[in-house]
């Protein structure tokens, strides 16, 4: 029995005998159709060419991953900084020689910030301890080891509170020791294992330099915070910086200038009060008003808001240069799906004979390039969150993932699919369906 | 009995430039419901024309054209295409069914456009499934057209042209591309349609396809020639 045969079982429909309805309730055009049926044949266009969508598809994962990982990478950069400054204790206030006046070794244009500064700064009222610092780098000799390059800290007695470190053996030095320049050092642990191995370094000596010092304590491990490893480190009184190891010629016009003056204030205090006071102290000690103190004052959050405008600008040029890779991984779909339309110019005529509107059409297009620039945006957001963590992982860089940078990149993968796939919809809905269904 | 197709002095123009062609010159036609249709002539007649036109894939230069006793000849592209969903159902030479895709899906393209009743998956899934048997090739519903014969994708492209009940069917050359006993096998199936009261418009350039229908038109020249009816039925 032949197909047509069993058709002729009875089962062909008659043809209607209810009058049709009204022709404007029965033709309506408004609405949309099945969104279900819409997805499907948007995923199915997708689907039908993997490697080429796939291919359309990668300059938006690039510009997406691009978006994420830039950003994750200046928020690490930032976080460092940030811990850095915190890392330096807590509650500070910065006391720095303003640039150009005041400076290291420009006595003549104004007070310049001192050594005996830091006592001034340490009476006033409300600041609980006071720190300068010093650095240089110098030769540290023990029995029989030589360590070089290591970084000699000349500090006062209130680091270990106001850096929040701890002593493991021994003591650190004292007001005294830091007045008569004693020669006495504080190893950092690691510093400590390196020379003398897991022999008591306490009462040792360590020559520094061309100077002998004797050991008087070593810290508790405390880590690399920001990028100061605290535990590598030599501390002296920085007196003694002053005395031996600054180069005689810059001695000569420095004096015991120092670049800046950590004042911790108490945490139930006004910090601007103290601020106030200290300017006030310091201004009258120099003999000038407040308004012509060369010294700028910062807290750590006003020192982090300075960093965070300057990486601001670095993050948004970076964002430009992931943006247009976004921009280009558009017009790679809008590329693509016009060579789609005119593929399926036959398909469109097809769909267009049995009811399809021009908006259908659009419609259709327009799903499909979203589609792909949405499957497109997951790949990236996915590339971006796992070569974030690799890029931290493997490089020196920090990288902190900032979810709305995810959201950002696949907000602007659909906003490129939407831009760029409507002008080859709006070309497909526009084919005039006998041309379309005449088309090879 | 009804009139489902009526034109009234029915113009097609293209013009290009200063050159004008009178595809349809005043085509004056009426066809009743029940009516099975044949319409011939010669190629340049106009009679792919008038086929577009009636079939509302083009509309007129100049006249009336009444689809089942309502003006249809100054509706734009988007009621056209509403029109052309809900009242015809077309069968071409070339099948022109959407390639990779499954015979049971091809059937249910008419039903995802249809915006005067809403179904849902599974809805159109069984309509179509019924038209599918209508035509005999239900257990072929999964088979994508390059798994099916000539006269199976003919057979197809019927069931998706009654999937949304029309009020006419448009049969383009539906045996051209098919061999003889094929075409026989349609032009049965098409008979048998007719048997059920349903109206069929076929366009064909054999005269032994044309002599089966119950009346000829032949276009000459964009003009109605002849109208006869065919004495054999």
């Amino acid at each position: 029995m032949t197909a047509a045969q069993k058709a002729k079982q009875g089962v062909l429909p008659v043809a209607r005998q209810d009058a049709p309805k009204e022709l404007a309730e029965e033709t309506a055009v408004s609405g949309l159709i099945s969104l279900i049926e819409i997805l499907r044949i948007a995923w199915e266009g997708v689907v039908r060419n993997k490697v080429r969508s796939l291919l359309t598809m990668l300059g938006v994962i690039i510009g997406v991953a691009a978006v994420i990982i830039m950003i994750a990478i200046s928020a690490g950069t930032e976080a460092t900084i940030a811990d850095q400054i915190q890392g330096l204790g807590a509650n500070l206030v910065f006391i720095q020689a303003s640039f150009g006046r005041g400076a290291p070794g420009s006595r003549d244009t104004g007070p310049s910030l001192v050594y005996d500064d830091v006592a001034l700064v340490g009476s006033v009222g409300g600041v609980v301890g006071t720190l300068v610092d010093q650095m240089t780098t110098q030769s540290v000799k023990a029995d029989s080891t030589t360590l070089t390059d290591v970084s000699v800290v000349g500090t006062t007695q209130d680091f270990l509170s106001v850096r929040e470190v701890e002593i493991s053996d021994g003591r650190f030095f004292n007001e005294t020791e830091l007045e008569r320049k004693a020669k006495v050092a504080v190893l950092g642990s690691e510093l400590a294992t390196n020379l003398f191995g897991d022999a008591n370094p306490i009462g040792q000596s360590v020559t520094v330099g061309t100077t002998k010092l004797a050991v008087i304590g070593v810290t508790a491990a405390k880590g690399v915070v920001g990028s100061t490893d605290f535990d590598s480190q030599l501390y002296i009184p920085i007196t003694l910086v002053f005395d031996k190891f600054m180069p005689s010629q810059f001695r000569q016009f420095a004096g015991d200038d120092v670049r800046v003056i950590y004042a911790q204030i108490d945490e139930n205090a006004d910090m601007d009060k103290v601020i106030q006071q200290i300017q006030l102290k310091l201004a009258t000690s120099k003999g000038v008003t407040v308004d012509e103190l060369p010294f700028t004052m910062q807290t750590q959050d006003d020192i982090i808001e300075t960093q965070g405008a300057a990486t601001e600008a670095f993050r948004s040029l970076l964002a430009w240069v992931a943006g247009v890779s976004l921009i280009v991984g558009g017009i790679g779909i809008m590329n693509i799906m016009l060579v789609s339309v005119t593929e399926r110019t036959r398909e469109i005529g097809i769909r267009q004979s049995v009811g399809a509107t021009p908006n259908d059409i659009r419609l259709q297009f327009l799903s499909e390039a979203l589609m792909l620039s949405l499957v497109g945006g997951l790949i990236g957001v996915a590339a971006g969150v796992g070569g974030s963590f690799l890029f931290g992982a493997t490089s020196d860089m920090r990288t902190v993932i900032v979810p709305s940078s995810i959201v950002l990149a696949f907000g602007s993968a659909a906003a490129v699919g939407i831009f760029f796939g409507f002008f080859p919809a709006n070309k497909a809905a526009q084919l005039d369906p006998i041309e379309a269904l005449r088309h090879e | 009995m009804q009139a489902i197709i009526q034109t009234h002095n029915l113009r097609k123009v293209y013009g290009m430039g200063d050159i004008q062609v009178n595809a349809l010159d005043g085509v004056d036609i009426s066809i009743s419901e029940g009516e099975f249709v044949a319409i011939m002539g010669p190629s340049g007649s106009g009679k792919s024309t008038l086929m577009n036109i009636l079939g509302c894939l083009d509309r007129p230069t100049d006249g009336q054209y009444l689809l089942a006793g309502e003006d249809v000849s100054g509706l734009d592209k988007v009621h056209l295409a509403a029109i052309r969903n809900r009242r015809l159902g077309f069968v071409f030479q070339s099948f022109n069914l959407l390639p990779r895709t499954s015979a049971l899906r091809n059937v249910m393209l008419p039903l995802v456009y249809k915006r005067s009743e809403k179904f849902t998956t599974r809805e159109r899934e069984e309509k179509a499934l019924a038209a599918l048997e209508a035509v005999g090739l239900a257990e072929r519903a999964e088979h994508e057209p390059n798994e099916l014969s000539g006269g199976q994708r003919q057979r197809v492209a019927i069931a998706r042209a009654l999937v949304n009940d029309p009020v006419l069917i448009m049969a383009d050359e539906p045996t051209g591309n098919l061999d003889s006993k094929t075409g026989d096998e349609i032009m049965a199936l098409l008979h048998e349609l007719h048997g059920r009261g349903r109206t069929i418009v076929m366009v064909t350039h054999e005269q032994y396809i044309a002599d089966q229908t119950e009346r000829t038109i032949t276009l000459v020249d964009g003009r109605v020639a002849q109208d006869d009816k065919n004495g054999g039925h």
